[in-house]
């Protein structure tokens, strides 16, 4: 028993460390707030870094279903693909971004993983986000048939010599009683470890806020204002994370003098 | 026969008649009173259990699949296995494999009722949830109402057991558990070794094929049962004198070593998902490309092993005559234990009823813990009022002696 009580101890001085406040992105500000330790990754986009400097031009695919894209006449250019693309306009001044959206609702990472070869010709992006997985998770798609999906997209993107950020699911607390995220989202994680590509854990930076009271993602009412700046909030982060994997920070200075 | 005999009634965790004393048993009666450690562990299981299942609840960082491999789930189907042997093991000695059989698939069948309940409960929940859920936001997460626009084809796949939704998927493992049960048992009785041969069998054929029940929508199911049948054998084949023959081991302390070793590093490595920013760098990169993924489907070795670990370390550190388990402390627990396919049962709706109010009141952390704590008060109070339902029962004037033997132990199986 009292390794037990020991075992709890350790739990809760962990609890602890895991509680107090972090330190966070200066570029990330008011609600969109995230601790650094969940913007960390020790990959590189080496072909982003390469794009901003030499050619001056970032193209950017969005590969992802129904959380990738907001409905209405404000939706596409309120939603986080086109709020990344002014992110990164703002902080690249001189350098032409571009981010287009091949957003298609219900599709498992299976589906999309087939079409990446397609998205590679057609777009010749240097960056593709793969935003994937609710969907298998609401299908309860077999884990190792979504590994295995995971896997063939990235290293179809990697063979194009496309860099890759992976891209998990939303924090949605209303429905997190019936769509079991938590192994899919721990397979995307392995994945982008294995595959050495960053991984923008959605899932983890929505629930700081929701934790941290930026949002109210228990709201169950038709709220597009929320909708609207929690996009933006992501949009800012996901070019936080390309900053910081792709080591922009350096050429950004450079162009500023 | 009478070899099996003794050494069954020498393993009894349950006590069905007055302690039967021969005079080769061991001179105190505790050999013949029911192990409370089964109850306890398994009351203590169904608790965490429940904490899991709540999302988003800041107690369920108590709970062991945050320091380790296995979880409760592991614990719970082990000592269902246990009782499970005990209480059939009894009756097909005693009236043969045809009657024995008959109660198993009864009991198997009472175990779908309870499924099928729970999942009518689920269908009034997301019904409920899908008039008032809006949200642009999580337009996508919505196509999880999907299932409601086709009622015929959800409805049929619950009843056929391939539909499951989250968080529902140990009964039906139960239930194909116990359907299997009755050859195993027979095995059991004849030859353990073989028997338990057949599972690791069975076990390791459904790594190397990679066989599983299919489910619905797609895939497979969450907890293979071809996989998770090892634990359930394992615990029947302790029950059944496995324990003893395993004594020699269990009792030595260099087992206790590598045992508390693996369970330290276990606890490292899962640490690391839990605080990735400080632990992750201290995790090998080889350790993780060997070890991840850890199924939790198909029972990874590293699993089983965790819970073997766990189990080892418990029974050294407490023994079946351990005082504590007669304190009124550890009462409660003891007595869900007692009672636990009703007190699973709840705990799913309980974990409903709780994510609803989450949702519906509020989210804060206090409440996180009012809810945990109300959700294990309901079910300590549910398991007394069960026992004090069936002590009256037992009670009642013209009753048979000893009510229902078999079934009324088989309720706890």
């Amino acid at each position: 028993m009292s390794v037990i009580w020991r075992l709890i101890c350790v739990a809760m001085l962990a609890a602890a460390i895991w509680l107090t406040p972090h330190s966070s992105r200066a570029a990330l500000t008011g609600s969109c707030t995230v601790p650094d330790y969940l913007l960390s990754s020790d990959s590189r986009l080496r072909r982003v870094a390469a794009a901003v400097e030499k050619q001056k031009a970032l193209r950017i695919a969005v590969v992802g279903t129904g959380s990738s894209a907001l409905a209405g006449p404000d939706g596409p250019k309120s939603a986080y693909p086109a709020r990344l693309e002014a992110a990164l306009s703002t902080r690249l001044p001189g350098v032409d971004i571009k981010v287009v959206t091949l957003v298609r609702t219900r599709l498992t990472a299976r589906d999309l993983a087939r079409n990446m070869g397609r998205v590679v010709e057609d777009e010749k992006p240097d960056l593709v986000i793969w935003q994937t997985g609710t969907i298998d998770a609401i299908r309860r798609i077999d884990q190792e048939e979504f590994k295995l999906a995971l896997d063939q997209g990235v290293e179809r993107l990697q063979k194009a010599g496309t860099d890759v950020i992976l891209m998990n699911m939303q924090y949605s607390p209303r429905t997190e009683s019936m769509i079991a995220i938590g192994p899919y989202s721990d397979t995307m994680r392995v994945v982008a470890q294995q595959r050495n590509v960053p991984l923008f854990d959605r899932l983890g930076i929505m629930r700081y806020w929701s934790d941290h009271g930026a949002f109210d993602l228990y709201a169950g009412g038709r709220d597009d204002v929320l909708a609207h700046r929690v996009h933006d909030c992501i949009g800012r982060a996901i070019a936080e994370l390309i900053f910081e994997t792709g080591r922009l920070q350096r050429i950004q200075g450079r162009a500023a003098k | 026969m009478g070899q099996t005999d003794r050494r069954f009634r020498m393993h009894s965790p349950i006590a069905p008649t007055p302690p039967v004393t021969t005079p080769t048993a061991p001179p105190i009666a505790a050999a013949t009173q029911r192990d409370l450690r089964l109850d306890l562990f398994r009351g203590l299981a169904l608790w965490l259990i429940f904490l899991d299942h709540i999302p988003s609840n800041v107690v369920s960082w108590i709970t062991i699949r945050n320091y380790g491999f296995s979880d409760a789930t592991e614990i719970f189907i082990f000592i269902s296995g246990y009782t499970a042997a005990f209480v059939y093991g009894k009756v097909m000695l005693e009236r043969g494999f045809v009657i024995s059989s008959a109660r198993i698939l009864r009991r198997a069948w009472q175990i779908y009722v309870a499924h099928i309940f729970l999942f009518a409960i689920y269908m009034a929940e997301i019904s409920y949830i899908a008039r008032s859920f809006d949200n642009p936001l999580f337009a996508e997460e919505m196509n999880i109402l999907d299932f409601l626009k086709q009622p015929d084809v959800t409805i049929i796949q619950a009843l056929l057991l391939k539909f499951k939704p989250v968080n529902m998927d140990v009964l039906p493992l139960y239930i194909v558990l116990m359907i299997m049960f009755p050859p195993i048992l027979w095995l059991l009785q004849r030859s353990p070794t073989i028997a338990l041969g057949v599972s690791a069998g069975v076990y390791a054929a459904a790594w190397w094929f990679g066989f599983n029940l299919s489910a619905y929508p797609e895939g497979v199911w969450a907890f293979n049962p071809f996989a998770w049948q090892l634990l359930f054998v394992f615990g029947a084949w302790c029950a059944l004198g496995g324990a003893e023959r395993l004594s020699v081991v269990l009792n030595s302390r260099i087992t206790i070593g590598i045992a508390i070793a693996y369970l330290v590093v276990a606890f490292y490595i899962t640490l690391s998902w839990s605080l990735p920013a400080v632990m992750s760098p201290r995790v090998a990169q080889w350790l993780e490309d060997v070890i991840y993924p850890i199924d939790k489907t198909n029972l990874d070795v590293l699993r089983f092993a965790h819970f073997l670990a766990l189990a080892a370390v418990t029974v050294w550190f407490i023994p079946r005559t351990w005082p504590p388990l007669t304190w009124p402390a550890l009462y409660p627990a003891i007595l869900c234990g007692q009672h636990s396919l009703e007190i699973f049962c709840l705990g799913v709706f309980l974990a409903f009823a709780g994510h609803f109010a989450l949702v519906e009141i509020s989210s804060a952390i206090w409440m996180q813990i009012v809810i945990s704590v109300v959700g294990v008060l309901t079910m300590i109070a549910a398991a007394s009022l069960i026992a004090w339902y069936k002590r009256a029962d037992e009670r009642r004037p013209g009753s048979r002696q000893k009510p229902a033997n078999a079934d009324f132990a088989g309720g706890e199986a």
